[in-house]
């Protein structure tokens, strides 16, 4: 078990981007240097890093996740804050590892790697103090919380940035403590149950009509705007770090749809 | 929108494609509703019930790695109270232990009070087959059985029926002309079972808990049916899990405050019965005679495997009502007693050697976490779900639509393959993907679209501030 309350605030820090951002969200990974900048970081991106290894771990694969997770624990070698702009590759890297890790003889080593990652609207707010986010962003939005970040600071946390941006307003909608439905590899073995789960979603949020659907995590927004334009619904999709970064330029962010 | 992929199903997944409209959305509204009240009520009465849930979780962890001791002791003071104890190792033994009991006492007419362990081991068919009548007496229980139905949630067990369904099997059973009014149902029911008390020469119960020091047996029902069962017959039988047993009465204290309000969002259950015995000089009302039946069922097996934590359980079902997998295929999906999340990870457990049959259930999950985060006594289900999927893994089941990670091992460890496939990954835009056979990409694509890829994108940009703030790492 990872101590969470011990891990370093240093403003030098090494940044995870994540496969989605490095395949698909270039901008969001822009926007999360920006931001951490910003707040008066170092951002270091060790060029060698490919992913958290999660989707082969929720395969029950763990032999092949522990081998990702390997090269992830060398990559990131030192004692820096890793930032993470998702809530669940930072779970799999402080609580998915060490349960994957149980009883291999390298646990602890992993787990020091775990022990300094930080989801990025936990390390703004807890890690480094920020309390309230400058700028302007006039939109209404209508924010899901990403499931891994359950039982972590991330949620009040990005909450409290979000809500103290001049113009911004966050909507409550339906069932907000439901899944998206993405969910890894279980979006194409139970495609009719996934899609299902993300139309509930869509269909919540479009109810209260926000201009945004917000997220932390790439992953639900990638699940939910691929739904949202098969469907042709009108959703618009950000990561909370692409309106922190617009609203220090007090500009309309642009959707990554 | 069914899937119709050429690729293999997951079994749930079909189901519910398949489930009746009408199901799914009384299922969805029931457990919604009760997830509400929860939630509610959690926050009203007590200033951090997460907390609460998290003490009560380590009552329940201490009595499963002290099981040994706390059941012993419970066999002592439940013998002290006068009440016989008896150990099953398996479902015959349990069934045959309670058959012994009642024909010894000549008796072919039994009444029983809910319980999900007497489904688990089909106490009502072996009974039966044994030529003894056994008539439950929850309402929705009592539906199930005239149905020759099985029940799809630990606490509501006919939330897949509507009222019209009900009034039928009422007709169907002579217990008056059609009518769907649920009041008139119950009444109907009321008049029915009375009679069935009455007949009875024994009742038999589960129990919530089993006091360890003290050898009380915790009862809650709404209905008030288990204290008819109680109240004319001659014999009671307790048919126990044996992970049911908690230290002390003060940990009731705990476990009953979170109880109702994790089952049905209600702050304690209409009743809650302590029974301390059967009757004596002192104490002239009850059964004749007390039996408890502790059943293990494979429990010892869980106890010893990665997955005891999953022995906390009390059952509540707070973690059907919350799951949206649940939600959207109700509890036959499940092909199992226990449905849903709990069920996800308790059913393969118990099913010993047919563990195989039933290791696409943990597959049954977003791993959103929301049965955690619910759960009374904090069962980490998510984790648990987790060490099943490998555990299907390393025994080779067979699991349609996941794919394999060998590939993408080789690419995760190696940087520059890394890097060459964020580059390459490029070409499919230029492919018409949904056109083609990919696997797995199919079952996406489907009812999806995937973003344009920008592989590599932020790493060219990233370099051009090289310099300028610090630079790249290694």
């Amino acid at each position: 078990m990872i101590n969470l309350a011990t891990r370093p605030t240093s403003k030098r820090v090494q940044l995870m981007a994540t496969c989605l951002c490095d395949a698909f969200y270039d901008d969001v990974a822009k926007a999360t240097v920006e931001v951490l900048e910003h707040a008066g970081c170092e951002v270091v991106f060790p060029e060698n890093q490919t992913c958290c290894g999660q989707p082969a771990f929720n395969c029950g694969q763990w032999p092949a996740a522990r081998t990702v997770m390997r090269h992830t624990a060398q990559v990131f070698a030192g004692d820096e804050p890793i930032i993470v702009p998702s809530g669940s590759c930072a779970a799999m890297m402080f609580h998915g590892a060490t349960l994957e890790f149980e009883g291999e003889k390298d646990r602890a080593a992993i787990e020091q790697v775990g022990g300094r990652t930080w989801e990025l609207g936990d390390f703004l707010v807890n890690g480094l103090g920020i309390k309230e986010w400058p700028g302007e962003f006039h939109a209404r939005i209508a924010f899901h919380r990403a499931c891994h970040t359950r039982g972590t600071a991330s949620g009040p946390a990005v909450m409290q940035l979000l809500e103290s941006i001049k113009g911004l307003r966050v909507l409550p909608f339906g069932e907000a403590e439901q899944c998206c439905g993405f969910g890894g590899t279980f979006s194409v073995s139970f495609p009719n149950v996934s899609t299902a789960m993300g139309e509930l979603k869509l269909e919540h949020v479009e109810a209260v009509d926000p201009d945004y659907l917000v997220s932390g995590d790439m992953s639900c927004l990638m699940h939910l705007s691929g739904l949202a334009e098969r469907e042709h619904r009108p959703i618009k999709t950000l990561h909370f770090a692409q309106i922190l970064r617009d609203a220090l330029h007090h500009r309309h962010g642009q959707a990554t749809h | 929108m069914p899937c119709t992929t050429a690729m293999a199903k997951q079994l749930i997944d079909t189901y519910v494609a398949e489930l009746p409209p009408t199901v799914q959305k009384a299922v969805h509204q029931s457990t919604a509703t009760t997830t509400e009240k929860r939630y509610q009520l959690l926050g009203d009465d007590f200033t951090d019930s997460d907390a609460l849930r998290k003490l009560a979780g380590s009552i329940r962890q201490h009595t499963l790695e002290h099981l040994d001791t706390y059941l012993a002791q419970a066999e002592e003071s439940l013998t002290a109270r006068g009440a016989k104890v008896h150990y099953a190792v398996t479902a015959d033994d349990a069934c045959r232990a309670v058959t012994e009991i009642l024909l010894s006492a000549g008796i072919t007419k039994v009444v029983k009070s809910k319980s999900m362990v007497t489904e688990e081991i089909h106490l009502n068919d072996y009974l039966a087959n044994h030529g003894i009548e056994s008539v439950e007496s929850d309402l929705g229980e009592y539906i199930v059985q005239i149905d020759g139905d099985h029940p799809s949630h630990i606490v509501r067990p006919i939330i897949h029926k509507t009222r019209g369904d009900i009034a039928r099997s009422f007709e169907r059973e002579g217990l008056g002309d059609y009518n769907d009014d649920p009041e008139t149902i119950t009444r109907r029911a009321r008049k029915f079972m009375r009679g069935k008390y009455l007949e009875a020469g024994a009742g038999i119960t589960g129990a919530n808990f089993v006091t360890a020091d003290t050898g009380r047996l915790v009862l809650v029902t709404n209905e008030g049916n288990s204290r008819f069962c109680l109240a004319p017959a001659k014999v009671h039988i307790a048919l126990v899990g044996i992970e049911k047993v908690v230290p002390s009465d003060a940990d009731l204290a705990v476990l009953l405050n979170l109880l109702g309000r994790s089952a049905t969002g209600q702050q304690l259950t209409v009743y809650t019965e302590f029974i301390n015995g059967p009757r004596r000089h002192d104490r002239p009302s009850g059964p004749e005679q007390m039996h408890v039946v502790f059943v293990d069922n494979r429990r010892t097996e869980v106890l010893a495997s990665d997955c005891k934590e999953i022995l906390r359980c009390i059952r509540c079902g707070a973690c059907l009502n919350v799951c949206p997998v649940y939600r959207q295929a109700s509890g036959h999906a499940y092909r199992s007693v226990y449905p849903g999340p709990v069920g996800a990870v308790l059913s393969p457990l118990l099913a010993g050697d047919k563990f195989k049959e039933l290791a696409d259930l943990p597959k049954a999950s977003s791993l959103c976490g929301a049965c955690n985060e619910v759960c009374p006594v904090d069962i980490p289900i998510p984790d648990l779900l987790l060490r099943l999927r490998r555990r299907a893994h390393e025994e080779h089941v067979p699991s349609p639509g996941t794919p394999p990670m060998a590939g993408f091992a080789l690419l995760g460890s190696h940087p520059l393959i890394w890097r060459s496939a964020m580059t390459f990954g490029a070409a499919k835009d230029y492919l018409p993907l949904d056109k083609m056979p990919v696997p797995y990409l199919g079952s996406w694509l489907k009812t999806r679209t995937l973003p344009k890829w920008r592989g590599g994108k932020f790493r060219t940009w990233m370099k051009s501030r090289h310099g300028r703030n610090g630079g790249n790492g290694k």
